[in-house]
């Protein structure tokens, strides 16, 4: 049975993915920009997108670009800056109607393709520079949302651990950029970027909807003309842990952010990632896992304990909401779980469990033609090619000894406590 | 009987059967998906604090959160908990509390019949005990802990209080930790007697299932269990004044970027059925045609700095209360409460809505519509709460296209009123 599959097509310099289904109401078009992640780009890489989206050539105010979605029934167009390993990645995405479900029946998808990729390539400019104003009202909006990352505690708070733990690697940096750098960036610098990162980024287009192969070719070389390059290929940064760090910080809050980063030493393509994955599912990635059995239903210390993997940078993240004065008691309880996963005390049952609900998760996730570029991405991201039923299959036949070899190659790195002010120490 | 309802334009069929018992079942088949989706749904929320026992002649008020509190311990069974029982099957199963619905819902990928057994089994055979009530006060108090240093929820909930001086859609749908240490096992098994009666409730199945054999499924294992007919339930709400409680409230919070709310309560709130669908569409194609992305004014708000991409708006509207919230982060949020209010002043009087924005938001909003049909949870959880309402969720395409510029300007005259807007705000302490 092939889940999904994807049909690939190379086109100088970019990969165009065709996905052909009839579930859906909608075609997705989602174009995505991949380079490493490092100081010098973060934050103009995490501008660039939004003020792409903001103003075109032929659409010079936003009113008119999005009053131009309306009339395409409510094509949604929207940005998305994220990290993935140690890669910064842009995706732009468009959903718009398949007319054979309207009583009108112009045809909508060459229209979104044109829009979409007039939004990415032919930006409204002012000489070798964007407008003006769209880059000062974009860089307020973005400034606002690196300040409101504070005013989110549970978002908060795993910034800071991941600041803490991995201080001199470049996954440190938050992809939304910081403050300094922006307020350097002029419509000038930030164009010469843009003609940076089109000529070198690993470009991925996804196709996805009841599309004609041909038609989808056709559009796509109508519309993109890009350059050969060749990507730049990174590995993230494996550190050893030579001490368990500690780190607490005062905020008047009410309830205790913990946050314990563990490094996995394994990533999404390695032959013990699948193990990884039901090794989370276990420990503490459902309702029925160890954090969720033990912190919240039986300690009633929390309302969720729960962990998860970043499959490309070999990071197991913990997180738990509790009360202050119940710090000790909790940072007791989760390490008691990762000791029994280590020795193996788990049962066959939870095995199989975990296997059944791992599954259903990603079968879930593909159901969704967004979730289904971010599992088919990962190849490119890893630069690998897993089958997705190459996955199921191989997390299906995964043994208890191999999930136990995972555990025990997992290592505590550090531990982030977010306290109120008034707690007794 | 199961009856078979077709929506040719839309490619879809639903199946319906309301059984003996009452309980009505709709399944909706979709082909080409993996996953089965399944929502078990009560039509009783955090606002049904007050109300008549079954076989009771006498009104009794409940504890605030009381509703939420229940939905945690119906999992909760003699031999350990629900959630195992579905991960066992591949599924993942949770629930959630609304103003006047809870839901009980899993997804799953495999044993899809086993799990819809689980799902209607484990809601239909409540085990309460008192220690276990004991426990959860901690979980959730710490639920409530984790909300209360959230902005956007205070800030959320600050507008609505803002709004009502009687009605109990001001209180917290989880309560407090005050208020939830009253909640007794024998008072769960009050509120579940008389609320969770097959003819107070609603099943949706959504996914590739096969309808008639689903169907006959769920009309055996109701059969097989021994439900009495249930009178209708006495539930009592206090006169609401058509005013807001309070015009204005600001929150201090521990946050860099100020949060400002607008509200708008509204007045025509004892709609049910095509009126309350015709009227709700009305309203959110007006907010959308005022404040949309496409529209002058937020062009110019989002130009000058007085909002960013946290902008949103919205309307509910159910039987008894309905508001319109207008709002996000706002380096300015004094100024910005100014304009939004002028901007709604104009609106009253007719003024940015024309046939053309209208026209235009109403392409939007039945692609938008289509877009969530993508959606199973959409599907189920929407569809429950219009047919609580007497509302057809497949109606909303024709009811959009019968909208008229002239439909919106009197909405917008009818919902917008001075003594009726107020403005919560978060600010940095």
């Amino acid at each position: 049975m092939a889940i999904a599959s994807e049909i690939l097509k190379a086109r100088p310099g970019y990969k165009l993915h065709i996905v052909k289904t009839e579930k859906y109401k909608t075609n997705t078009l989602v174009f995505k920009m991949k380079a490493p992640l490092c100081a010098d780009t973060v934050t103009l890489r995490s501008l660039l997108p939004y003020v792409l989206q903001s103003t075109t050539e032929r659409h010079p105010t936003s009113t008119e670009l999005r009053s131009y979605l309306d009339e395409l029934y409510g094509a949604s167009l929207y940005v998305d800056v994220s990290k993935k390993g140690e890669y910064h990645i842009i995706s732009f995405t468009m959903e718009i109607a398949n007319e054979k479900f309207l009583s009108d029946p112009t045809p909508l998808l060459a229209k979104g393709f044109e829009l979409l990729t007039d939004v990415i390539f032919h930006p409204k400019t002012e000489g070798d520079a964007f407008d003006s104003n769209t880059v000062q009202k974009e860089k307020r909006s973005l400034k606002q949302r690196i300040q409101s990352i504070y005013d989110d505690k549970m978002r908060y708070s795993a910034k800071r651990l991941v600041e803490e733990m991995c201080k001199d690697e470049p996954y440190a940096l938050e992809q939304t950029g910081n403050q300094e750098d922006l307020e350097k960036i002029t419509p000038g610098s930030l164009y010469e970027y843009y003609i940076k990162a089109l000529a070198e980024d690993e470009i991925d287009l996804y196709i996805i909807g009841d599309v004609d192969e041909a038609e989808a070719e056709s559009l796509a070389d109508k519309y993109i003309s890009l350059h050969e390059r060749q990507p730049e290929k990174i590995k993230p940064v494996q550190k050893k842990v030579e001490n368990e760090n500690e780190v607490i910080e005062k905020q008047d809050v009410k309830q205790g952010k913990l946050n314990i980063g563990y490094r996995t030493n394994v990533v999404y393509g390695e032959e013990d990632y699948y193990a990884l994955q039901l090794f989370n599912g276990i420990f503490g990635g459902f309702s029925h896992s160890k954090l969720f059995i033990n912190v919240r239903e039986k300690a009633s210390l929390a309302y969720y304990a729960a962990s998860r993997i970043e499959s490309h940078k070999g990071l197991l993240m913990v997180m738990s909401g509790i009360e202050n004065k119940n710090y000790g008691q909790a940072i007791d309880i989760i390490r008691e779980q990762m000791e029994e996963m280590k020795k193996g005390k788990f049962t066959e049952e939870e095995l199989s469990q975990t296997k059944a609900v791992v599954k259903n998760q990603i079968l879930e996730t593909v159901d969704v033609a967004r979730g289904l570029v971010e599992v088919l991405y990962h190849n490119v991201v890893s630069g690998t090619s897993i089958p997705l039923d190459e996955w199921l299959e191989r997390t299906e036949k995964t043994t208890k000894e191999q999930v136990v070899n995972v555990a025990q190659k997992i290592e505590c790195d550090t531990i982030y406590f977010l306290t109120g002010t008034e707690v007794q120490e | 009987m199961m009856e078979k309802i077709t929506f040719g334009q839309l490619q879809e069929e639903l199946f319906h059967e309301k059984m003996e018992n009452g309980l009505q079942v709709y399944i909706l088949p979709k082909a080409g998906f993996n996953k089965t989706y399944a929502t078990f749904t009560t039509k009783y929320g955090s606002i049904d604090n007050h109300f008549k026992p079954l076989d009771s002649d006498e009104f009794i008020k409940v504890p605030d959160g009381i509703a939420h509190f229940l939905e945690h311990k119906l999992f909760e069974k003699e031999d350990g908990d629900v959630f195992q029982q579905f991960s066992k099957q591949g599924a993942s199963a949770n629930a959630f509390t609304s103003f006047t619905r809870t839901a009980y819902l899993f997804s799953s990928t495999t044993d899809f019949e086993k799990n819809l057994t689980t799902l209607i089994d484990f809601v239909q055979e409540p085990y309460f005990s008192e220690k276990t009530v004991e426990k959860e006060k901690g979980i959730i108090g710490q639920e409530i802990n984790m909300y209360d240093d959230n902005p956007d929820w205070r800030l959320y909930f600050g507008c609505i209080e803002n709004m009502f001086h009687n009605h109990p859609v001001k209180i917290d749908i989880a309560g407090t930790v005050e208020s939830i240490a009253n909640i007794t096992k024998d008072m769960l098994y009050t509120c579940y007697e008389t609320f969770y009666h097959p003819s107070n409730m609603l099943l949706f199945v959504v996914g590739p299932v096969d309808p008639g054999h689903t169907m006959s499924l769920i009309r055996d294992n109701q059969n097989g269990k021994d439900y009495k007919e249930q009178a209708e339930i006495g539930r009592n709400f206090e006169a609401e004044p058509a005013s807001v409680a309070k015009k204005n409230q600001i929150l201090r919070m521990n946050v860099q970027t100020p949060k400002v709310m607008l509200g708008i309560k509204a007045s025509d709130v004892n709609l049910a059925g095509e009126a309350m669908l015709r009227a709700e569409l009305t309203v959110n194609v007006l907010l959308e045609v005022l404040f949309g992305k496409s529209s002058d004014f937020y062009e110019e708000l989002y130009s000058e700095g007085f909002i960013d991409q946290s902008f949103s708006y919205d309307y509910t509207q159910e039987q008894g209360f309905g508001f319109a919230l207008i709002g996000g982060d706002s380096a300015r949020p004094e100024e910005l409460a100014d304009q939004l209010k002028q901007i709604l002043a104009k609106a009253k009087a007719g003024e940015g809505i024309t046939d053309q924005t209208v026209a235009r938001t109403i392409k939007k909003k039945i692609g938008s519509f289509l877009r969530s049909l993508n959606s199973p949870e959409y599907i189920a959880n929407q569809f429950t709460r219009y047919a609580f309402n007497d509302m057809d969720l497949f109606d909303v395409v024709p009811a959009l296209e019968q909208i008229t510029s002239q439909d919106v300007k009197m909405a917008a005259n009818k919902l917008i009123d001075e003594e009726r807007i107020t403005v919560c705000q978060v600010l940095p302490k």
